[in-house]
């Protein structure tokens, strides 16, 4: 569990268009990094190449190397299925699967795995995952119920319930508290927290004082203009980057004088 | 406007429309009326068949013997049967190649094929009936004879294949595959529309969590379509149900009731029935007709509330919250 990502002269693209160019950075495990920075200019793109989600997208690839403790997840022979099975996704707006119960929605990705398990063993996972995402509490007496009758924040923490029970190496979040509001946002802070101590976990955000009070690492990119491609400007302990970045840049950004 | 010089009355408050608005009076009137006149036709129908039929319906056995096709229920209840063993075996040899058909066009084939693919279906959709049935007449049915043989011979021993195999291939099962070829496109068009609304956001959720393609279209397209594949089902269903021409071009009819599929002797569907025996009718005969009619509409209505029934049952779970 936990493991470190590196990545190495990554370029991704949409067929001919290279939406994010050359990033190489460490990403460390148990801690949270950031990535901040103008909207357009890769942060998704680059969060979805991680756990090769990016490829889903006709056309898209990406060139480069990125590597989980040491293995290369774009190597040859690697399946993204697997990838995926082991780099957990949340996305900007919560989307439990409406068709199933709470119950399932958490278990979702263990029955891809893992068809056999007893119904004693799924439950106590179950229970696992959902008081990992401080969810237990509040859907316990209705774990048969659909998952889409729960509040947006609560949706969200079902979303990272369902991530966290298949046990990843790293948790991915794109944005995960812009649909929600300020008190839900404030308990998915709390949870991400807590939840450092077993995971790698990278969260994109547009909300600086989110980055501020959440992140260990935080990863700025900027985009030169429409159309050109995406690059990491600057990464660096959050304290750092908040205080006394080392590019211009970052600082515009971080004080707002950024158009 | 005068609003900042002078304060409206009440009466006349910018909030307080003095007209309603046309638009919205011509689209209630357009859509509440639309809605009234579905119902009149319906029941203009139901009328004509219940007033027509009736005198059929309390004719005694004897006169009917001699001026119609013998004792109603022991003739009609074949012919419902048949209409309704046709239509079955037809959707279960329509509706899974329609699923797959229209889950590779949404889900698997690359643009370049999927637009041509659904194309090509929709176009079989366009073909009149009467050509299915002169092509299930003539060609379809002797070109399965040799599989009639084959299917005798081999899996004789399921009652469905038993008996003497039909030397011309005139069969309920050639009717069964030219009804599946006939409802195959609406079905196929209408999976493929509710498969392509999936959201990304639930498949990207299923890929996500490291599931395979195939298995993100059981988690997250199959059960999203599920009201709008019983839909499309039962709109080929009710297309195959009172189908004529082509059930009456390939089969001449008797009035069994046998679930042999192979043989020469074979139940025919109300629709068929009427189609290939009105133009010698009159009379009391017409009634008769007109009844088996009825009992159709009531089949179709039937079927029908059962589908709803089969899509409201887990309208919790459907996503439409
Ligand atoms: N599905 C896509 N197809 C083509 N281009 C895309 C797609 N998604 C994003 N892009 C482009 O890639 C660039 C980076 O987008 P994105 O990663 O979403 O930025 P961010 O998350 O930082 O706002 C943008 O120029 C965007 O238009
Ligand atoms: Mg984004």
């Amino acid at each position: 569990m936990s493991k470190r990502i590196e990545a190495k002269n990554l370029d991704i693209y949409y067929g001919k268009f290279k939406a994010v160019e050359d990033v190489s950075m460490v990403v460390e495990p148990r801690a949270v990094t950031a990535f901040i920075g103008p909207s357009g200019c890769g942060k998704s793109t680059f969060l979805r190449s991680l756990n090769r989600m990016h490829e889903v997208i006709p056309g898209a690839y990406v060139d480069g190397e990125l590597l989980l403790d040491g293995e290369d997840l774009y190597g040859p022979g690697v399946d993204p299925v697997n990838v995926r099975r082991q780099i957990g996704m949340v996305f900007q707006r919560p989307n439990p699967f409406p068709t199933m119960s709470i119950k399932e929605n958490v278990l979702a990705g263990l029955k891809l795995n893992n068809k056999r398990a007893s119904k004693g063993e799924l439950d106590e996972t179950a229970e696992k995952a959902l008081r990992g995402a401080n969810l237990w509490e509040e859907v316990k007496n209705r774990l048969d119920l659909p998952g889409s009758g729960l509040s947006g924040g609560q949706q969200q923490r079902l979303c990272i319930a369902r991530a966290i029970a298949m046990q990843p190496d790293v948790l991915l979040m794109d944005e995960p508290c812009s649909a929600l509001d300020p008190i839900s946002t404030l308990a998915i802070e709390d949870l991400i927290q807590e939840l450092k101590a077993n995971y790698t976990i990278v969260i994109v955000t547009h909300n600086m004082q989110q980055a501020a009070r959440v992140s260990d690492t935080t990863a700025f990119f900027n985009i030169a203009g429409t159309g050109q491609p995406g690059k990491l400007i600057e990464m660096d302990s959050t304290e750092k980057i908040f205080s006394t970045p080392s590019v211009k840049a970052t600082e515009d950004y971080i004080t707002g004088r950024f158009g | 406007m005068s609003l900042t010089t002078e304060r409206p009355a009440p009466a006349e408050s910018s909030l307080i429309p003095s007209k309603p608005r046309v638009g919205d009076k011509v689209f209630k009137g357009l859509s509440t009326g639309s809605g009234i006149l579905i119902f009149v036709i319906l029941g203009a129908v139901a009328t004509f068949l219940v007033a027509l039929a009736f005198p059929a319906l309390v004719s005694s056995p004897e006169t009917l013997e001699s001026q119609g096709f013998g004792e109603f229920w022991s003739w009609v209840i074949p012919l419902a049967f048949g209409t309704v063993w046709s239509s079955f075996w037809a959707l279960v040899f329509a509706v899974p190649v329609a699923i797959g058909i229209a889950l590779f066009i949404s889900h698997y084939a690359p643009r370049k094929l999927a637009a041509p693919l659904g194309y090509v279906i929709d176009l079989l959709a366009a073909v009149p009936s009467v050509v299915y049935g002169l092509w299930g007449g003539i060609a379809l049915a002797s070109a399965l004879q040799p599989l009639h043989a084959w299917l005798a011979t081999y899996l004789g021993w399921i009652p469905l294949f038993s008996g003497q195999p039909s030397g011309t291939g005139r069969t309920i099962l050639t009717t069964s595959l030219v009804l599946a070829v006939m409802i195959l496109p609406i079905i196929t068009s209408l999976c493929r529309e509710v498969f392509l609304q999936t959201p990304k956001l639930h498949e990207e959720a299923a890929l996500a969590l490291g599931a395979t393609r195939w298995e993100m279209v059981q988690m997250a397209v199959f059960p999203f379509a599920r009201a709008g594949i019983v839909s499309a089902v039962m709109l080929g269903l009710g297309r195959a149900l009172g189908e004529t021409m082509a059930v009456a071009m390939v089969l001449s009819g008797a009035n069994v009731i046998k679930i042999e599929m192979l043989n020469q002797q074979n139940p025919i569907s109300i629709a068929a029935r009427i189609a290939l025996d009105f133009p010698e009718s009159s009379g009391l005969a017409v009634n008769q007709l007109i009844a088996a009619g009825l009992v159709l509409f009531v089949i179709t209505l039937a079927v029908n509330m059962v589908a709803r029934w089969i899509v409201s049952r887990r309208a919790a779970f459907s996503g439409a919250n």
